[in-house]
């Protein structure tokens, strides 16, 4: 039995926020993937949850006409994975879903959940990273919209004022048109493993120049990151071995990885310099460049 | 707190109250005695408790049994015919020997019975993918592998020609 203390379920967004907004206690609940790991451990006890699962509509994928990319919280990571329109247009997220947990666990993990839970090594953060998407938070006082990068205040600590629920992200297009983009993530097993580093790396090229580069890390400091100085370097290089060798290096200096029973910073730091390299390889190709030997 | 919710099991509908700190597991085997879905880890991690909720395979330990109302939950006990005649599935598994212990093969039953029912096609590498939610500590995984496999292989046609296999 979970230590709860109780219940309740909203029907709709506005009735979620008018609950939220009475009882200041109440604790989110979406897929629970994660809500009632921490139950179990003792982390949250005589939780009274809110459950948001039944609001369908706030699980919808799909494309504005101005191009914006709309991905509803409640979006499950199988879901993310076998939609159309995320494979078509930000294949890098199809990948980062698919690696996340295993398939039972992305039948009911969400998105928005992965997110606001906190975690450095969110599968789903560096590639949002990367897109610089922003989220939609909404409460009793209005809405406001959140650059990913803005939501993150430390480890397991975001952005989520009293009575805020996350009700979508957002991805414009000049985000994600045009781009080539991967995720790898490096774990111990190949699956249902949490990652000892997450890669994602989006790039536009024209001719034989890198003309933008987009770097999201996970697990490399203690919350997911972005490879500023690298990408400011990399802006306008011909693409060559050494080019890549430079980013793979300048990417490191913008994390703050730390040793853990997973691994040691140093060895993190390793994997940093070589899978930068490696996924922007992979990038490259698919935004249209050659292929690097 | 109890809450009264209408569910089917196995293509039974039934109604009962439930306590809301009741896991999905907990309701299954304790209340309703359907003992075919294990309590492995109760973290989510080793998959021996997976029931199919609507055809998805999902950990039955981290669903709150409030979440059921309204689906249609399929359990190992559900799989068989009524007369005692093993699936296509389950026959395969007992004809690879992708069975030791047998604690894992519900839930591995029922995943495959997923992916059977889904008509796609998957690539050995994808089905390793798919039943990467499944701890056994018995077989090793390559008898499940093929077990699987061959749950998704189309019918072999049958028929007095006795042109076997042919289509
Ligand atoms: C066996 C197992 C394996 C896992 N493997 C991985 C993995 O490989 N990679 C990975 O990244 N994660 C992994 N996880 C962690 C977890 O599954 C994910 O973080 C998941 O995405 C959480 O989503 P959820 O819907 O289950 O969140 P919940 O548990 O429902 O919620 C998580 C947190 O977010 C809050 N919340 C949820 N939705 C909203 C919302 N819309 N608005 C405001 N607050 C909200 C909740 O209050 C809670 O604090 C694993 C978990 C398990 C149990
Ligand atoms: S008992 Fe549910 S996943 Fe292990
Ligand atoms: S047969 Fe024993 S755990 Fe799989």
């Amino acid at each position: 039995m979970y230590n709860i203390k109780g219940y309740l379920d909203a029907c709709t967004v506005s009735e979620a926020i008018e609950l939220l907004a009475q009882n200041p206690n109440l604790r989110i609940i979406a897929g629970g993937t994660d809500v009632l790991i921490k139950m179990q451990h003792g982390q949250f006890q005589e939780a009274e949850l809110l459950s948001i699962r039944t609001l369908e509509s706030m699980a919808d994928i799909k494309k504005l006409e101005d191009g914006t990319m709309i991905i509803g919280a409640l979006a499950t990571f199988s879901q993310i994975f076998n939609d159309p329109i995320i494979q078509a247009e930000i294949p890098a997220l199809a990948e980062a879903a698919v690696s996340m947990g295993g398939p039972q666990i992305r039948n009911i993990a969400t998105i928005g959940g992965n997110i606001c839970n906190g975690a450095t090594s969110a599968d789903s953060a560096s590639t949002l990273f990367a897109l610089n998407a922003s989220l939609r938070l909404e409460s009793k006082t209005g809405a406001r919209l959140v650059p990913i990068r803005e939501f993150y205040l430390g480890p397991g600590k975001v952005d989520l004022k009293p009575g805020e629920i996350l009700t979508e992200f957002r991805v414009a297009p000049e985000d994600y048109r045009g781009f080539g983009g991967h995720y790898i993530k490096f774990a111990a097993r190949k699956a249902m493993d949490i990652a000892t580093l997450g890669v994602s790396v989006m790039c536009k090229v024209a001719a034989k120049t890198l003309t933008e580069v987009r770097i999201g890390l996970g697990v490399a400091g203690p919350t997911p990151l972005r490879c500023v100085e690298a990408e400011e370097f990399a802006k306008g290089q011909e693409i060559s071995k050494d080019t890549l060798a430079q980013i793979g290096k300048l990417a490191v200096k913008s994390t703050n990885a730390r040793t853990s029973w997973r691994a040691s910073k140093e060895y993190r730091e390793h994997l940093v310099e070589e899978l930068v390299q490696r996924a922007l390889k992979t990038a490259i190709v698919r935004a249209g460049g050659e292929e690097l030997a | 707190m109890l809450k009264k919710i209408s569910f089917t099991v196995n293509g039974k509908a039934l109604s009962l109250e439930i306590d809301i700190r009741e896991s999905l597991l907990e309701v299954l085997r304790t209340r309703l005695g359907f003992t075919g879905v294990k309590k492995g880890c109760g973290v989510g991690e080793c998959g021996a408790c997976t029931v199919l909720i609507d055809g998805t395979p999902i950990d039955s330990c981290i669903y709150l049994a409030v979440w059921a109302e309204g689906k249609s939950i399929t359990t190992i006990e559900g799989v068989a015919s009524k007369d005692g005649e093993l699936s296509k599935v389950q026959q395969a598994f007992v004809e690879e020997g992708a069975i030791q212990c047998g604690f894992c093969t519900p839930g591995l039953v029922l995943t495959t019975t997923a992916l059977a029912e889904s008509g796609k096609e998957y690539t050995r590498e994808e089905l390793k993918r798919e039943l990467s939610g499944h701890f056994c500590r018995c077989t090793g995984y390559n008898n499940i592998l093929k077990a699987a496999e061959k749950s998704l292989k189309p019918e072999e046609h049958q028929c007095a020609c006795g042109h076997h296999g042919e289509k």
